[in-house]
């Protein structure tokens, strides 16, 4: 069996020959997985004992009195072991490179949480693992540096190009071509060449599921608006799948519109980008009149990424999904909002998505339901709320 | 009503001010009636499941066991619980408690900044206010919970009397309850304290024995040979071994910390190597000298480095119904090392104590014995005491 | 101006890559014709681009001095079809899809032909997923070249025969462009492989940059392709075209008696 490389006209595999042998070996193990009873028994336990899911689905009753507008429901992916949702995908492929008798793992990291839910993925099962990530991340985000380290992991510094994630990616892309005989490639969003995309979202597809059983629970009936932030765009992918077939339900992707879209400093792929290539896929990327990709601005490091998901890219053009955007500003208010109503410290991540959830759900009649997806926790993101904290009480 | 016995054995009772008195009984109805009230139990329940995350699972720990190739090892996950401990247990309780009683300001002590987290937390999801005493040596060495604290909208006040550490914390947060004769919600982190508290924090914490209780049997069809937990004032190990007293063939372990060892000056083992005294508000084991001094306690883990401990501790001690161990500083850093690696788990330097003690004994039990530890919280709190400490070697 | 099956008629092939625009176009066309008088069989155009992910240090920093200086796709076809007459070795360009993709990919296909080129690799774009760019650039005259790499299999060889043109280019081991530590033993082995599926002329490139593993490459191979060994050596000259010179010529030399010591 093949599955299609394409969202539409998205996606494909836009990578040298010497990986597509590897992409051909991983498609396969990928979907005979799929069929093979034995590795949901081995992933269900671990979903449930390990990363601790279900993750709950939990009303805001403080937002929502606040805002005086939708029932806001929130999905506590925060809640997952490690912080976020990226663990349910770095489980999911780190078995999967066990099974295919892989020794090594190669993973790519922004902010340090999906190179963290990969070093955790490897200790768990005992194989080496390296990841790469930018020089100027490995400053900013010197907590998770610390904590691969302990969990096992080599982090290699990446001095090319941006010093970011796009680099980090260009380099674990590199360092693939140049082991691909023995190591795995655990790409952390739905990005990539095919079969990434698919595979990363059906990692990703419990979150949506599991909120759509939880909300006919409580509620007896659908959303009516699902909000995630939009970064490569798996927190958002894993959450929109199950509710792609209900079309009364409105997805919104939110992407980080940096200090604003205008200023050309920003993340937001499809409100500003055009279709292109990187990194193995056709999809909405930043860049010049030269094709030269351009260097994407968040203050969220998780979201500061210049090309998006083939779905999405899908998902907009042909208006099943809306994508919007919320800046810095937004989403540091949003941060401290939600600290302060409900006790809950967000990812900055996160944030954006519940920015615009602050700015629109006031004005939807109270018996709407927007349910949000919290993709991670913000502790990692306590720096830099401080240091901006600092420079306001100076200024 | 029945009024509910203040004391285990010979230990606890309310060694208060009388200032307080008014304050405790009016604390103490409260509970008991929340204890009879549905909605109540209803509100708690759905903030457990939803907010917290409850149950936490109970993850069989595959290459821990197998390292050690004696018992199989069981890890109760409270490190995934919201804030990344199980204090928030007691907290929500005792919050729900205090809105229930028209409480609008709530004070709590903090050491590591976990208890002060949780309570800030609380508050800000119940609207109340918050003040936090903290030692000024715990507000520097734990600067992004404080920061933590006041973003959650708390007002974190240092604490420069003594050691400046957390049995001055709770001096304070005392003294200033006793200022203001007990208007405040006084919302204590442990099974510690004068009576009703004790009870109280033990009551809202044994939801983690029970879950454990019930996962086991679905997973072994039997109950655990052992259960461990580590000590400081006791909450996480009460809350843990509380479903499992009325079953003798379990062994119950308490691990305390020995810090340098404990027969340096330098520990936390209050079981092991203190006497029964008085220590804010009950009748307990507690360190003090000659003279009757309180002295300091020492352990790498600031959620440890208390010199007293729970009343219901020093009765089980006694009874000798639990045997309370100790482990050092270097064995829980190696625990917490061990555990990174192995399991691909940052367990709190706490919780380390009580995985150092699996390590050093579950090798050499038979390999159809099921030990069952208690992983109170998660470590990312202590990365900066293991580093400066990796970095020092 | 040959044809890029005729550059490799009779002898074995010297094969190389520089950056275009590295550090200005001034400097590259200087090269260009250099290496066209020095007897370079086909010269490889690097187009500069942001992210090449195919490529190792020595082309990375290439690249992001040729953007410095202000290299474009745009730009580089002027170049090339200013020189068009003046270089008689067939230029081919080697880039990444998204330059091309922001052009246009048919204005590529009509411009690139038109500025004299003989054929174009894109390494991000293997055939299954190259077809339009491929026929629109054969609709000019233009070869799509494809690679093949030590762990295509069979199956996937055969196709990538059947689709190809020019030549091959056969690359030498599992990795990206540039030195390593070893480049793979006697690729003897490796090129009978692929020659039982092609008459196409098969050029062995990645990590070849001494006379010695040119040399070995050239006993099996019809053509070597020499890149960031040339690009390294030239770097510290700068824009200085007699230290240029005196650098380049005796490299050449060398690699071009090590290539044309074993006849065809
Ligand atoms: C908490 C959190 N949310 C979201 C993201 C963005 O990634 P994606 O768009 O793939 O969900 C990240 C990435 O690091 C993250 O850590
Ligand atoms: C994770 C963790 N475990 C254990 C403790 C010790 O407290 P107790 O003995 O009351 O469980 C603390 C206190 O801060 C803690 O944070």
């Amino acid at each position: 069996m093949k599955t299609s490389m394409y969202f539409g006209p998205f996606g494909g595999q836009y990578v040298p020959e010497t990986l597509v042998p590897a992409l051909d070996e991983l498609e396969k193990a990928y979907l005979a997985s799929l069929e093979d009873p034995s590795f949901s028994a081995e992933m269900a336990p671990l979903l449930r004992d390990y990363v601790g899911r279900p993750s709950p689905l939990y009303f805001a009753p403080r937002i929502t009195e606040s805002l005086g507008g939708a029932k806001v429901y929130l999905k506590r992916e925060d809640l997952n072991h490690t912080g976020a949702h990226k663990i349910n995908n770095a489980l999911g492929q780190v078995l999967l490179a066990r099974r295919m008798g892989k020794r090594r793992i190669i993973a790519e990291t922004g902010a340090g949480m999906h190179g963290v839910a990969t070093a955790t993925a490897a200790a768990l099962f005992g194989l080496e693992c390296v990841v790469y990530m930018g020089e100027e991340d490995v400053h900013r985000q010197a907590a998770n540096v610390a904590r691969m380290d302990l969990l096992g992991a080599k982090v290699v510094s990446v001095m090319s190009g941006t010093r970011t994630l796009k680099d980090a990616v260009n380099e674990a892309i590199r360092d693939w071509v140049t082991t691909v005989e023995d190591s795995f490639y655990v790409i952390g969003s739905v990005m990539g060449p095919h079969p990434y995309p698919l595979m990363v979202r059906d990692f990703q597809k419990i979150i949506g599921e599991e909120a759509k059983a939880q909300i006919l629970e409580k509620e007896g009936r659908l959303p009516d608006q699902v909000v995630a932030c939009v970064g490569g765009g798996s927190n958002a992918m894993g959450i929109f799948h199950a509710f792609v077939e209900h079309p009364e339900v409105a997805l919104v992707g939110v992407e980080a519109a940096g200090r604003g879209v205008e200023t050309g400093l920003h993340a937001a792929t499809i409100s500003a980008g055009k279709p292109g290539v990187l990194h193995g896929s056709y999809s909405y990327v930043l860049y010049d009149g030269d094709g030269q990709i351009q260097p994407a601005h968040s203050i969220s490091a998780g979201l500061d990424y210049p090309g998006v998901g083939p779905e999405h890219s899908h998902l907009a053009e042909t208006g099943r999904a809306s994508y919007v955007s919320a800046t810095d500003d937004e989403a540091v208010e949003a941060f401290r909002r939600t600290c302060r109503l409900e006790g809950i410290i967000p990812a900055l991540e996160s944030s954006h998505a519940l920015a615009h959830v602050y700015r629109s759900a006031g004005s939807l009649p109270k018996d709407t339901i927007v349910l949000v997806n919290l993709s991670g926790r913000g502790d990692k993101d306590m720096d830099t709320i401080l240091s901006l904290q600092s420079k306001e009480e100076q200024s | 009503m029945k009024k509910l016995s203040m004391t285990f054995g010979p230990f606890g009772g309310q060694h208060v001010p009388e200032v307080l008195l008014p304050a405790l009984g009016e604390l103490e109805e409260a509970f008991l009636a929340s204890r009879e009230d549905l909605s109540f139990a209803e509100e708690m329940t759905h903030l457990l499941r939803d907010y917290v995350g409850r149950p936490s699972p109970l993850y069989f720990a595959s290459r821990i066991t197998e390292s050690l190739g004696g018992a199989k090892v069981y890890l109760k996950r409270e490190d995934l619980n919201h804030t990344g401990a199980h204090k928030i247990n007691n907290v929500l309780g005792q919050a729900l408690l205090a809105k229930r009683m028209g409480k609008k300001r709530v004070i709590a002590e903090t050491g590591a900044g976990m208890h002060g987290v949780a309570t800030a937390t609380a508050a800000a999801l119940f609207g109340l206010e918050c003040t936090v005493y903290m030692g000024e040596e715990d507000v520097r060495r734990q600067a992004p919970n404080v920061a933590r604290m006041k973003l959650l909208g708390a007002e974190v006040i240092p604490v420069t009397s003594g050691t400046r550490t957390l049995a001055d914390a709770v001096d304070e947060a005392i003294a200033a309850w006793v200022g203001e004769a007990g208007k405040s919600f006084y919302l204590l982190g442990s099974v510690v304290g004068p009576h009703p508290y004790p009870l109280m924090v033990r009551e809202f914490q044994k939801i983690i024995g029970e879950e454990a209780k019930a996962q086991i049997l679905e997973k072994e069809r039997r109950l655990p040979d052992r259960v461990v937990a580590c000590v400081g004032g006791g909450s996480n190990a009460m809350g843990l071994f509380h479903a499992f007293v009325e079953h003798p063939e379990v062994a119950l372990v308490g691990v305390e910390a020995a810090g340098k060892g404990v027969d340096s000056e330098f520990h936390a083992a209050t079981l092991t190597k203190g006497k029964p005294g008085v220590l804010h508000g009950s009748y307990s084991y507690v360190l003090y000298d000659e003279n009757g001094e309180v002295q300091p306690a020492y352990s790498i883990s600031a959620g440890l480095d208390y010199p007293g401990v729970g009343p219901e501790h020093s009765h089980l001690a006694e009874t000798g119904r639990a045997s309370y161990v100790s482990a050092t500083d270097d064995e829980a850093v190696d625990a917490f090392l061990r555990t990174c690696r192995l399991e691909g788990i940052i367990p709190a330097l706490e919780s380390s104590h009580a995985l150092a003690h699996v390590y050093r004994t579950a090798g050499s039990l038979p390999k159809d014995s099921i030990v069952l530890a208690n992983l109170s919280g998660r470590g990312d709190k202590d990365m900066d005491t293991i580093l400066s400490l990796l970095q020092g070697k | 101006m040959k044809s890029l099956s005729s550059a490799f008629e009779g002898k074995k092939a010297l094969v190389t890559y520089i950056a275009a625009g590295d550090p200005d176009l001034d400097t590259t066309a200087y090269l260009l014709k250099l290496l066209d008088t020095e007897g370079v069989d086909v010269l490889e155009v690097g187009i500069p681009f942001s992210d090449p992910l195919a490529d190792g240090p020595v082309i990375q920093q290439a690249s992001q001095r040729a953007l410095a200086g202000g290299a474009t796709l745009k730009k580089i076809l002027g170049m090339l079809k200013d020189l068009r007459n003046e270089i008689s070795a067939p230029r081919v360009l080697m880039g990444y899809m998204n330059s091309v993709i922001a052009y246009g990919q048919e204005k590529f296909a009509a411009d690139a032909a038109g500025a004299g080129v003989s054929g174009v690799i894109i390494p991000d774009l293997p055939f299954h997923q190259g077809e339009k760019l491929a026929s629109l650039l054969r609709e000019q005259g233009v070869d799509f070249i494809l690679m093949v790499t030590p762990n295509t299999p069979a199956e996937r060889l055969r196709g990538i025969c059947e689709r190809a043109s020019g030549f091959l280019y056969c690359v030498s081991r599992l990795g990206v462009t540039g030195e390593s530590g070893t480049a793979g033993a006697s690729p003897k082995e490796y090129i009978d492989r692929i020659r039982s599926h092609t008459s196409l002329p098969l050029a062995l490139g990645f990590g070849v940059g001494t006379p010695e593993k040119a040399a070995l490459a050239a006993e099996a191979a019809d053509g070597v392709v020499v890149g960031s060994a040339l690009i390294s050596l030239l770097e510290p000259c700068g824009t200085d075209r007699e230290l240029l010179r005196s650098k380049a010529v005796p490299f050449l030399r060398s690699l071009r008696e090590a290539v044309g010591r074993t006849r065809r």
